[in-house]
């Protein structure tokens, strides 16, 4: 007796219980397959969730100047006049350790006018590093440059929504477009981002550089701005960052210690953690799914080895009578469980991804297929068949064979 | 004198309840090579225990086992199957085929566990022996193919597989009809004739007439033991 013979004699014993082996092999296939799929599709709508927020922008601190107080009337935020362009440039010179990009905005509505066609929008003014700040993509063309910040240029880039309603299939780089009465040079076209979190079409846009905006469109006498954004270099120097911007404007704006700040920030902590929670949240509920998909699949397993036991029992009593010793019973039936897992598990693997890919294209949903839910459920559905394919084998292997040749 | 099986005092004791059942009572025995043995008695009278202690499938609680020179009531597991691999072949009256597996592959598989013979000699012997047992052409059918003659003949072919000195049969002729069970024990004699050794366990007077030996079982004790050749029917 020797290793071939033993796998000689497994391999037909799986080959003649096509039924048991193949249903075996389903219960394996099910479990691993429903879990890769149920990961993979939950993986790609939690990073979907987590890409959008980060459309947001990385690392954003956004300084907003306070109402103003004039009596008991408030008006909105931002409405404020107290914070200027120069407060930004002073935010880059003085906070470069802490602050990598800083952008203010500096906000125009306008009536855009390109030959007979005509559009509506708001037309920001911001530095040449809020593509960084807010993670905007130039589709075509380009930004516009730090020298035609400085240089008051009249250049602009526009979004897609602006580009389909004055263009149409004209191609907008090197056009001139009047905003208000100034003509502007098309230099760019950003890449969509569609509506945000709130339904606003993010794409409804036109960014030009803030100081052209300031001086031709708004025509502020201060060089005011409606707010910042600020890019910080690590998420982790929020406190110190703040910090050190409060004492910085505070003492641009000469704001005595009795006097609250004339400025208020906010920053995307709160959002992003947010999304972690909900993100973790799907985690669990995913991981449950998948458990119980797991579960289901192993009670399959578990059924058909223990309504098969009667008979294997009374197999291995026939065998052990015609002379297989009990580690030759053990071997066999330790091999057809090793073969069965692994050609279900492979099987399960490769249906799940199938499935998970067919669900994602229909849907539209992106799929992260991870490899640890392929050898994590791999793992679990090999053990219970191993298990149960093996315990009563070794339970039988262990009677005299008369006992198990009269197993009832 | 050395026998090719010997007895001494075998005691078989089931702890079942409260009253310890003797399935065989202090059995003293000898048997000879080339013998033809019936053993016979009614049920629960210890013949089928009897046998299945003689063919190692069960193991003695007391008592002395001698089979061809080794004792055989206290070896492990292990040699136990051995043995039962080399030395014995069993025909039961349930025939104990493997579903769904063809005639020659059961034939075969005494072999696959002995190891002893190439793939194309095993498979070449378990033709021959196939044929041997009438199964000339059936070797691919599975049991459910077969009738129960037809696969009593195919359990004796695998019980010859490894060439044992010694064949043992529970009820051998038990699920059969008539005709199928004159085969049989024609068969049987056969073997007998070519020197085989044979134990068989029946009930029926006309079963055991084939054997030439004739031991009596009786509440786990041999009541009898008649040497008077084949066709004396016993009592």
């Amino acid at each position: 007796m020797n290793v071939t013979m033993i796998f000689r004699v497994a391999l037909l014993a799986i080959m003649r219980n096509k039924t048991r082996s193949l249903l075996t092999c389903l219960g394996i296939i099910v479990g691993i397959a429903a879990v890769i799929a149920v990961l993979a599709i939950g993986k790609g709508a939690s990073t979907m969730m987590l890409n959008e927020i980060s459309t947001m922008g990385n690392n954003l601190v956004m300084v907003f100047p306070d109402r103003n107080r004039q009596g008991q009337v408030r008006s909105g935020m931002g409405a404020g006049q107290t914070m200027t362009a120069d407060d930004a440039e002073a935010i880059k010179r003085e906070l470069p350790h802490l602050v990598q990009y800083v952008s203010p905005a500096v906000n125009a509505s306008s009536q855009l006018v390109y030959q007979n066609r005509n559009w509506n929008c708001r037309v920001s003014g911001v530095s040449c590093d809020m593509p960084e700040i807010r993670n905007w993509q130039i589709g075509t063309g380009r930004f516009f440059t730090e020298d035609e910040e400085r240089n008051y240029a009249r250049v602009c880039v526009i979004g897609t929504t602006v580009e389909r309603h004055l263009f149409e299939d004209e191609d907008p780089i090197g056009r001139t477009i009047r905003i208000g009465s100034i003509p502007f040079k098309v230099v760019g076209v950003l890449r969509s981002k569609g509506a945000n979190g709130w339904g606003q079409d993010q794409d409804d846009t036109v960014m030009a550089p803030y100081t052209t905006v300031g001086r031709v469109l708004v025509r502020s006498k201060f060089r005011s701005v409606n707010m910042m954004n600020l890019s910080l270099r690590d998420m982790g120097d929020l406190e110190e960052a703040k910090r050190e911007l409060t004492a910085l404007l505070r003492q641009r704006h000469k704001l005595p210690d009795y006097q609250d700040d004339d400025f208020e920030t906010r920053d995307t902590t709160e959002i992003m953690s947010t999304m972690g929670s909900v993100s973790s949240l799907m985690t669990v509920l995913l991981t449950a799914v998948a458990a119980i998909s797991l579960l289901v699949g192993g009670i399959g397993i578990m059924n058909i080895m223990l309504v098969s036991v009667t008979e294997r029992i009374r197999e291995i009593g026939l065998r052990m009578a015609i002379g297989a010793t009990p580690f030759m019973i053990l071997s066999q039936f330790i091999i057809e469980a090793v073969v069965l897992s692994t050609v279900g598990g492979a099987l399960g693997v490769g249906l799940g991804v199938v499935v998970a890919n067919v669900i994602g294209e229909v849907n539209h949903w992106p799929i992260v297929i991870e490899a640890s839910s392929a050898i994590y459920s791999f793992l679990f559905s090999a053990f219970v068949g191993m298990f149960f394919g093996f315990y009563p084998a070794y339970r039988a292997s262990r009677l005299n064979p008369i006992d198990c040749l009269r197993y009832e | 004198m050395s026998h090719l099986i010997e007895f001494r005092d075998l005691k078989k004791i089931y702890a079942q309840g409260e009253e310890p059942v003797h399935a065989l009572d202090g059995v003293s025995l000898d048997i000879d090579s080339g013998e033809f043995v019936a053993i016979m008695g009614a049920s629960g009278s210890g013949k089928s225990t009897l046998l299945n202690i003689l063919g190692c499938l069960d193991t003695p609680t007391s008592g002395s086992y001698m089979l061809d020179g080794m004792e055989i009531a206290q070896r492990s597991r292990k040699e136990l199957a051995q043995i039962r691999n080399k030395k014995l072949g069993f025909v039961f009256q349930n025939f104990n085929l493997l579903p769904r597996t063809s005639a020659i592959e059961q034939v075969e598989l005494p072999d696959l566990y002995m190891g002893r013979l190439s793939r194309r000699d095993r498979h070449r012997r378990a033709l021959e022996l196939l044929t041997r047992v009438g199964l000339g052409g059936r070797g691919t059918h599975t049991p459910a193919q077969l009738s129960g003659g037809q696969q009593q003949r195919v359990a004796i072919a695998r019980a010859l597989m490894n060439e044992p000195p010694v064949l043992f049969a529970d009820e051998p002729t038990g699920n059969l009809d008539t005709k199928a069970s004159v085969e049989i024990m024609n068969l049987f004699t056969e073997l007998s004739r070519e020197g085989i050794t044979i134990v068989m366990v029946t009930h029926e007077d006309d079963i055991a007439a084939y054997a030439k030996r004739h031991l009596v079982m009786k509440d786990g004790k041999l009541v009898k033991d008649d040497r008077r050749g084949a066709g004396g029917a016993a009592a």
